[in-house]
């Protein structure tokens, strides 16, 4: 799995967000050794889509979730934003685009400031941004985005974070985001620490609003169910790399790279009579560490699959179905099984 | 759908549980003994004791009587008198010094934990360089340069204090700094000013108060230890530490000497503690549920 390659974007002038080439390191404990976080990985989301981003823990999903944000900066690569080359922007400039792309994170309690008023937290973006309005439209335009998210402005505003359950953090984490009315919202985990019956709702009001504010979203989780509901597009990522690219009905169908095989074979079913893991086998071992990734496909240590020409070159995204991209030499499923009569790469153009 | 909104009713209950906790009976006598300590001081002038400095208002020596509460000294002054006077010092010195050392250590530990990199690295090793030096020391070459008075005192304090305030605040800032309701006002295009006032500051705060108010009872102690060695005010101006230094060598036969400064300062230095330890309690909101 490699995921190198830039075939799978589509060649429209609209993409909202563009990344190219992105890779992030980071410094790790030893001299010149690099955790290897994101490794040229390329991305296209077009204005309201939403594109999920699938991976286990630690495969730099998060990661690349804040590169877009340029925080931290990527270590090289372009993120294009609405035509604008992001990593090219300082300072001044960097700073005034950053309304249009807002970010919700995983851990509703920590992003929001424990010692600040609902009020004053929904509100400090207007504060940032538009100092000269008046306190009744500040409050107008709080009153209203709680509203959106579900929540009444007179019980609420006056209080402070830990006095609201997670979902409701989320929600204010949601309203905090929206005041901008911003394009483009990377959604960072925006469900794992909730319970279940509360992700669904916090699910629909993210379907909601995206529909409300003209949204387009980077949806980030673990959780293939989560993001099925919710994407147009789904990209699977393993250690930094891309795997699998497709619509997500295409992806749920007829999963191709035997990383998504695996992943859709280990959602739990609720009937006994299903045994685990039938159909795509199960991951053994772990994710291997980011610091000295494997050669070739960096999944083939974990992979049924795997062959000597896993080890010595890395597979590169190529076509295998209706926009449906997989990074694999040995694919699997009915689309794998119509790339390999046709030969390695003769589709890949 | 959204979910239920928490109603008035059972949110006040829980805010009655967990925001506002009672300060207790022990934060308030701890309060009351300090606001007594600094009103005597404050108005030591014009309350009706003797002069601290006039010798022979008594026997030397003498144990407390009705007309000296809490005894004469060995040159025959009135120690009531003298324990207020001394209150002064001891309270200027402990709350100046510390206040110094929490703006000058204060303001480097958080743009140290909030800004990181080199700066923090040149920080933070001058810091270590600042622990490592003996106090003691660096107290004695101050006083000898500048001079035994009530500024060199806390100055020689009030730089020693920098260096532990600072690496204590510089802790609390890395904690909320990588927070991401931090990176979150960073996503809203915040600035870093904006967000060390806004963001760092409230949260980091209420433990910088409470710290200090420790650091006032070690700094009232180390004025008295310098007073001990006769490093701080001249005489014969009091203070709680040349107080019990006098008294030592007269400690068998007349222990009050000693005794009535040590134990105001035992419970100041208590009261600063329990005052301390009662505010972080109460300024502690409640996280970590869910």
């Amino acid at each position: 799995m490699a995921g190198s390659g830039t075939a799978h974007l589509r060649d429209r002038a609209d993409a909202l967000l563009r990344v190219e080439h992105l890779v992030v390191e980071f410094p790790a404990a030893g001299r010149g050794r690099k955790v290897h976080a994101v490794s040229d990985v390329s991305l296209d989301v077009l204005p309201g889509e939403t594109l999920g981003l699938v991976g286990e823990s630690g495969c730099g999903k998060s990661t690349l979730g804040r590169a877009v944000m340029q925080l931290p900066r990527p270590t090289s690569g372009s993120v294009r934003f609405g035509g604008q080359e992001l990593t090219a922007l300082k300072g001044e400039p960097l700073r005034r685009l950053r309304p249009q792309m807002q970010m919700i994170f995983q851990d509703p309690i920590s992003s929001l400031n424990p010692r600040r008023r609902v009020g004053d937290i929904v509100a400090e973006p207007l504060a940032v941004w538009r100092s000269g309005q008046s306190h009744g439209d500040v409050q107008a335009a709080v009153r209203a985005v709680l509203a959106d998210v579900g929540l009444d402005y007179d019980t609420a505003a006056d209080r402070l974070p830990h006095q609201f359950s997670g979902g409701q953090c989320q929600r204010i984490s949601i309203a905090r985001a929206l005041v901008l009315e911003p394009k483009l919202l990377v959604c960072d985990e925006p469900v794992s620490a909730l319970d279940v019956s509360v992700q669904a709702q916090i699910l629909n009001l993210l379907e909601d609003m995206k529909a409300r504010y003209g949204l387009t979203m980077l949806f980030i989780a673990h959780d293939l169910a989560v993001v099925k509901s919710i994407s147009d597009r789904v990209a699977v990522m393993y250690l930094g790399k891309l795997c699998e690219v497709a619509p997500s009905d295409g992806l749920y169908d007829a999963p191709t790279h035997p990383y998504t095989a695996a992943l859709l074979a280990s959602i739990p079913v609720p009937n006994p009579e299903v045994r685990p893991g039938v159909g795509g086998g199960t991951l053994s071992n772990d994710l291997p560490s980011p610091i000295d990734p494997p050669s070739g496909c960096r999944f083939r240590t974990r992979c049924p699959r795997a062959g000597q020409r896993c080890a010595e070159e890395e597979p590169v995204l190529r076509h295998c179905g209706d926009d449906h991209w997989v990074a694999c030499h040995f694919p699997v499923g009915k689309l794998g099984q119509a790339l390999s009569h046709t030969g390695p790469d003769a589709m890949a153009d | 759908m959204p979910e239920p909104q928490p109603d008035p009713a059972s949110a006040d209950v829980e805010h009655g549980s967990t925001g506002r906790r009672r300060l207790g009976l022990l934060f308030w006598a701890s309060v009351g003994w300090l606001g007594l300590i600094a009103t005597l001081a404050a108005t030591a002038d014009w309350l009706p004791i003797p002069d601290p400095t006039r010798p022979g208002v008594a026997p030397a020596r003498q144990p407390p009587t009705l007309h000296h509460l809490l005894g004469v000294d060995v040159l025959g002054r009135d120690m009531l008198s003298r324990t207020i006077h001394g209150a002064r010092v001891s309270l200027v010195v402990g709350f100046s010094s510390i206040a110094f050392g929490l703006l000058v250590g204060g303001a480097v530990g958080v743009l140290a934990g909030y800004f990181r990199g080199r700066f923090e690295a040149i920080a933070m090793g001058t810091v270590d360089v600042l622990l490592a030096f003996p106090a003691l020391v660096f107290a004695l070459a101050l006083v000898s340069f500048l001079g035994p008075s009530l500024g060199t005192v806390t100055l020689a304090i009030g730089v020693l204090s920098i260096a532990p305030i600072a690496r204590i605040i510089r802790a609390s800032t890395l904690a909320f700094a990588q927070r991401e309701f931090v990176l979150a006002a960073r996503t809203v295009g915040a600035r870093h000013r904006r967000i060390i006032v806004n963001e760092i500051l409230p949260n980091v705060i209420p433990a910088a108060v409470s710290f200090a108010l420790v650091a006032v009872a070690v700094a009232i102690v180390s004025e008295g230890a310098l007073a001990f060695l006769g490093l701080s005010v001249a005489a014969p101006t009091p203070t709680w530490g040349s107080m019990i230094n006098e008294g030592r060598t007269v400690l068998q036969d007349a222990p009050h000497i000693s005794f009535v400064p040590s134990a105001a300062m035992f419970l100041t230095v208590l009261a600063l503690n329990f005052a301390g330890d009662s505010l972080r309690a109460r300024f502690d909101v409640g996280e970590g549920r869910l």
